[in-house]
């Protein structure tokens, strides 16, 4: 009993200290960003001011990485949704040899470091006379996010019941029928999240980002280069926005959450 | 394979199917490894020069690094760093899952598992930025320590390898806790019940019943882990110092400072060859299928 008693408290300690970890450096990032000082810190506290988020708002520079960041996630999402999709029904139809080789190709990008990809899609483009830049940036961002979509989507398909699919075409609805009015909408919300998971993934990526940018910087570039070069509060401003937008997700996506799962009790 | 697509969905949606999934692993996947392979095995040349007499298979770009000390001793490092990385990042996050995954009501597991995605939505940069803040010479830490009166001055965090690993293991935790946690949730409560009341204390019940189930969560999480430590450029280059280089900085160098493609290539060969490497190990070691890793 006191030995249960024990580990009970051991686990709440251990948790306590855990997530102050993982969160006592977001809220010092935070902190810094309304003290008057040059630098981004906490000690010593020259006093409060708001001045760095319209240093931030004025930063030219910003403004152009973030639309970049933009562009590059619209493109990931146009190309990886796709690919994600239509590989899941490969996989989730396909039976036999071959099969397990087409497998460890399409997991590959999984397990491969994000700079690899970054370096062989910048030398793969060169011979066409392509380099760094948004378009590159979309091409290497898919290649691995494209399995991740594969992923969400496989888990969705595991679980349909295939003889909607062939009631569907015994009452005599087409292949392209069935495809469009049962298998599609039936994956919409798997759809959906991996569209979402692919735009965050794209804005947040830099490993790769960093290989096949080329002049055209987006956010996390940007953001790298003034951590090393011109370090200033405006960029624990930038965090604190970011950070904003992730919470206000996160609150929106638990309460969604929790409505299915009461509606789903309910019925 | 064609003819099980075909009966399914019908000519159209079969070939766009086979078309898409072409370009990209051939496209985005195939090819451009290969072009990076054939790159380190030929020598760094004017564009005059290429298809010339001097544009031939070689293996002195592979040559060079074996000859570098420098080299060598920073690819090693950030072998043996990354494996640290992993073995930390597995320590701090198995009790976590554990109690995610058996102990926790599904409210409060559901309200944890929120709270952890959080700080991963944020990128990386600026999650390894808060630690650069930290860390800082005369940053919070060092004021904290100094007020204790453990240090009578500060210490310049920077300047090793414990900003980077630390850095390393909070920017990657969340890859480890959720194969983890996976792999934990499936085991049956009852087998720990059962272990528990034929007298087996928390060590033996967790070497011989958790651990045991939560091997492939487990494999799954030190390759994802292993991968993204060896692989970072973002966490060294930020919290690292020029004596702590990473051998991911080297690779970079050689493109956008040495401005020589072919030797950068074969040095990003190494690192992919190591990273194959590794996976290959810990699913002979732990005995998973790349299928239990996808899970």
């Amino acid at each position: 009993m006191s030995a249960s008693r024990f580990f009970g408290w051991a686990i709440k300690a251990y948790l306590v200290v855990f997530f102050l970890y993982l969160f006592l450096p977001l809220i010092i990032m935070v902190a810094a960003t309304f003290n008057d000082s040059r630098f981004p810190t906490v000690t010593p506290w020259n006093g409060t001011t708001l001045k760095w988020f319209s240093a931030l708002w004025a930063d030219h520079g910003m403004w152009v990485s973030l639309g970049n960041s933009l562009m590059a996630a619209a493109g990931v999402l146009c190309v990886a949704v796709p690919i994600g999709v239509a590989s899941a029904l490969f996989l989730t139809t396909v039976e036999g040899r071959g099969k397990s080789f087409v497998y460890t190709l399409i997991l590959s990008p999984l397990l491969t470091p994000g700079v690899i990809i970054g370096i062989s899609t910048l030398i793969f483009w060169r011979q066409w006379g392509i380099s760094g830049g948004i378009g590159l940036t979309i091409i290497a961002q898919s290649a691995f996010i494209a399995a991740y979509v594969m992923l969400m989507v496989t888990a969705r398909l595991q679980r349909f019941d295939r003889t909607l699919e062939r009631a569907a075409l015994d009452l005599g609805a087409s292949q392209w029928q069935m495809f469009r009015r049962i298998l599609l909408p039936y994956l919409r919300p798997a759809i959906l999240s991996a569209a979402v998971l692919a735009f965050l993934q794209s804005l947040e990526n830099y490993n790769t980002t960093l290989f096949v940018a080329g002049y055209d910087t987006t956010l996390t570039i940007y953001i790298a280069s003034k951590v090393r070069t011109g370090l200033t509060p405006a960029v624990n401003a930038l965090a604190l926005l970011m950070i904003a937008f992730t919470v206000v997700l996160a609150v929106i996506y638990e309460i969604k959450r929790r409505r299915d799962a009461a509606a789903r009790l309910a019925r | 394979m064609w003819r099980q697509l075909l009966d399914r969905f019908g000519l159209p949606v079969a070939f766009a199917i086979v078309g898409v999934m072409g370009v990209w692993l051939i496209l985005m996947v195939l090819l451009p490894q290969w072009q990076m392979i054939d790159y380190s095995l030929h020598p760094s040349l004017l564009p005059a020069e290429r298809g010339g007499e001097k544009d031939v298979w070689t293996l002195t770009n592979y040559l060079t690094f074996f000859r570098n000390d420098i080299h060598l001793a920073i690819f090693f490092k950030t072998i043996w760093s990354s494996v640290l990385v992993t073995a930390l990042t597995l320590m701090v996050s198995y009790p976590l899952a554990y109690y995610l995954a058996k102990v926790a009501t599904p409210g409060q597991a559901a309200l944890c598992l929120l709270l952890l995605i959080i700080p991963f939505w944020i990128n990386e940069i600026l999650r390894t930025f808060a630690w650069y803040i930290i860390f800082a010479f005369r940053g919070p830490l060092n004021e904290l320590l100094f007020a204790l009166g453990l240090i009578d001055r500060p210490i310049r965090f920077l300047n090793g390898d414990t900003g980077v690993l630390v850095g390393m293991v909070y920017a990657y935790i969340l890859f480890m806790v959720f194969p983890l946690y996976n792999a934990i949730e499936s085991l049956d409560g009852n087998q720990i019940r059962a272990a528990r009341d034929l007298g087996a204390g928390w060590i033996r019940t967790h070497r011989r019943i958790v651990v045991p189930h939560a091997k492939p969560g487990i494999a799954t999480g030190c390759i994802m882990t292993f991968m993204l430590a060896a692989g970072s450029y973002a966490v060294p280059s930020l919290l690292g110092s020029p004596g702590s280089r990473w051998f991911t900085q080297i690779i970079y160098n050689w493109f956008f400072e040495g401005g020589d493609w072919n030797q950068g290539a074969a040095y990003a060969f190494l690192l992919l060859a190591l990273c194959i490497l590794f996976v290959t190990l810990i699913m002979r070691i732990f005995k998973v299928g790349l299928g239990d890793i996808a899970k």
